[in-house]
């Protein structure tokens, strides 16, 4: 879906939806939020300064300069281990893909940050908590392939309950796909930002989150290989607050910088400015020409 | 209580049975040969009962069994091993063991998750658990591999990477997908054998290779099957149906070409006979290493690449 499209589509929102479901409640500070005030506040709570976990769609809005590309879009799940439990695994993906109006878990595409032509991906907690299944590994390694001979910087932006149990083996293997691919990336001089957000943990923390050359952590967000209640199960007491956040990372030094989500385009532009192997033109015809070459 | 040991109880007692009479017969001038015969069938009747056909949720026993071999029975077996310790940064994971060793006259790497055997064991090596500093010394000896261009043997057996505060403090996530990054382009061959639990991530980390071989019983998951119930349906005892449902099995992985080859395993499981399950995985792994020789590098990581990035592509 082309992105003036998909901006349209978020803006007629407010004006079909009820009344009621204009406001919401902050789930830190419960504080009542006018919904329109929050897309414009970047779904930052303006009381508490909370970050909501945000859609792909504006994610990539609040980051690119334009237009994005998609590529990937097409590719949609199967039901490889034929899952059922409650509910067969198929309906659950028709459920999810009606509720959050995406295909999968991750959006991949082409665009431009401050300038600088950048192949993105993002991942959406929306979609089946994030999980990542055969469709996000395949979508993942396709974003890096596709970005290296065209010489541009990779970022990805995760937020992930980890890999997807009703795809089993399939699921875990992406963890292998994706490696792949980063690996053949920056071995061919590629140069790959992560930006982790709230929650990034399991196989997506165990593979290509933690394989970039500078990692970044959204203020406040949980981050970690294990889920907070298994280690609790296991060590059989409470964990403190700060555990697996982002800033406890930065803290044991397992991420380079923690930065708030206002400030997070700016920071990207600075990095892209120190590691893009393509500059930007004044135009931003960079990132069309880029685009265009795109399949 | 493991299932396949619950199950072993009335064959062993059959066994012992047998074991008697035959002791007992030798003794004594009367024929006992047709009794001893119908008991030996009947044990044989009832093997293939329990052990021909066994679920998903039976293997996972079968898998978990305290007598099943362990990593560094493997690693005994080899024809020669020199241990490296540590990770060079924080201490030695034991885990895990590897270090320099001799596979049928050839010089490899080895590296193997080791559960423990009795309970000090166990504890010493965090039941199999390995922590961040574990995968650091698998990153540092296939670097190790690589310079000094000897092919890597791993056996694969965990229920996990450890999920502890400590491992989490030091980048459990981190550890894991850099030695994945590692095997990725490392330039010299990978053959990966899945012994036991194939546990999620914390063994992937040690089987992305060129060719990654399973033992018949042994399983490979996404999730322990304990664990992916807690997450689906937020009841670990549902762990059977899980188990059923995750398609785990060395056939199952097979079909789905996330593994090469399965080492088959005598009747009633590898524990019944270490010695000739040992060695024919031994055999398996240097066959397997005799077909990459005839790789190029290039070549080797092209097929590499393309055996992972097929998996699940539509």
């Amino acid at each position: 879906m082309p992105m003036p499209e998909w901006l349209r589509m978020r803006r007629a929102e407010p004006a079909t939806a009820e009344q009621a479901a204009q406001w919401t409640k902050c789930p830190k500070c419960a504080s009542m939020i006018y919904r329109p005030d929050l897309a414009v506040n970047l779904w930052v709570c303006p009381t508490c300064g909370h970050n909501f976990r945000m859609h792909a769609f504006d994610r990539i809005s609040m980051l690119v300069d334009a237009d994005f590309t998609e590529i990937g879009g097409e590719i949609a799940p199967g039901d490889p281990l034929g899952w059922t439990d409650k509910v067969p695994y198929p309906q659950k993906l028709q459920r999810d893909r009606d509720k959050s109006k995406l295909t999968e878990g991750v959006v991949c595409g082409f665009a431009s940050i401050g300038g600088y032509p950048v192949a993105l991906g993002v991942m959406d907690f929306n979609f089946r908590g994030g999980t990542m299944g055969t469709v996000v590994g395949e979508r993942i390694a396709m974003l890096f392939e596709q970005a290296a001979p065209r010489r541009l910087p990779v970022v990805v932006v995760t937020a992930s309950g980890g890999a997807r149990m009703e795809e089993g083996m399939l699921a875990l293997m992406q963890m292998a796909k994706t490696t792949l691919a980063v690996r053949r990336f920056r071995d061919a001089g590629g140069y790959y930002v992560s930006v982790l957000t709230d929650p990034t943990t399991g196989g997506v923390t165990a593979s290509f989150a933690f394989e970039a050359d500078v990692i970044v952590g959204e203020a406040r967000a949980a981050i970690g290989f294990a889920g907070r209640r298994v280690i609790e199960q296991t060590i059989r007491q409470r964990l403190p607050d700060n555990f697996q956040t982002a800033e406890f990372l930065l803290e044991k030094g397992a991420i380079d910088m923690v930065v708030e989500r206002k400030e997070l385009k700016d920071t990207l532009v600075r990095l892209l400015d120190y590691g893009s192997a393509v500059r930007p033109s004044a135009n931003g015809r960079a990132s069309v020409v880029a685009a265009e070459g795109a399949r | 209580m493991n299932t396949i040991v619950e199950r072993e109880k009335g064959l062993l007692e059959l066994e012992q049975r047998i074991t008697e009479l035959k002791a007992h017969a030798a003794q004594q001038p009367v024929d006992m040969s047709a009794e001893i015969r119908a008991l030996e069938s009947k044990y044989a009747q009832i093997q293939r009962e329990i052990f021909g056909t066994m679920t998903a949720w039976q293997r996972v026993n079968m898998a978990r069994h305290p007598k099943r071999p362990l990593g560094s029975d493997y690693i005994a077996a080899l024809d020669r091993f020199d241990e490296l310790h540590g990770d060079r940064h924080f201490r030695d994971d034991r885990a895990i063991v590897g270090g320099f060793a001799k596979l049928r006259g050839r010089r490899i790497v080895a590296i193997a998750q080791d559960k423990g055997r009795d309970t000090k064991d166990k504890v010493l090596r965090n039941f199999g658990m390995p922590s961040p500093e574990g995968y650091r010394k698998v990153i540092r000896l296939v670097q190790l591999a690589e310079r000094v261009n000897l092919p890597v043997v791993t056996f694969v057996d965990t229920s996990g990477a450890d999920p502890g505060i400590g491992s989490e403090e030091r980048a459990q996530g981190e550890a894991i997908a850099q030695s994945l990054y590692q095997l990725a382009g490392t330039r010299v061959p990978i053959v990966a054998t899945v012994i036991g639990e194939g546990g999620s991530g914390g063994a992937l980390a040690l089987a992305l290779g060129d060719r990654v071989l399973m033992l018949e019983h042994s399983v490979y998951s996404v999730a322990s099957p304990e664990g992916a119930a807690a997450i689906l349906w937020g009841d670990a005892a549902r762990a059977e149906e899980a188990a059923t449902r995750l398609k785990l099995t060395a056939d199952d992985l097979l079909g789905f070409g996330i593994i090469d080859e399965i080492v088959p395993e005598p009747l009633g499981g590898a524990h019944r006979d270490p010695e000739s399950t040992i060695a024919r995985v031994l055999d398996a792994v240097d066959a397997a290493l005799t077909a990459q020789d005839a790789l190029d590098v290039d070549e080797r990581l092209e097929r590499r690449y393309r055996k992972f990035r097929r998996i699940g592509s539509v």
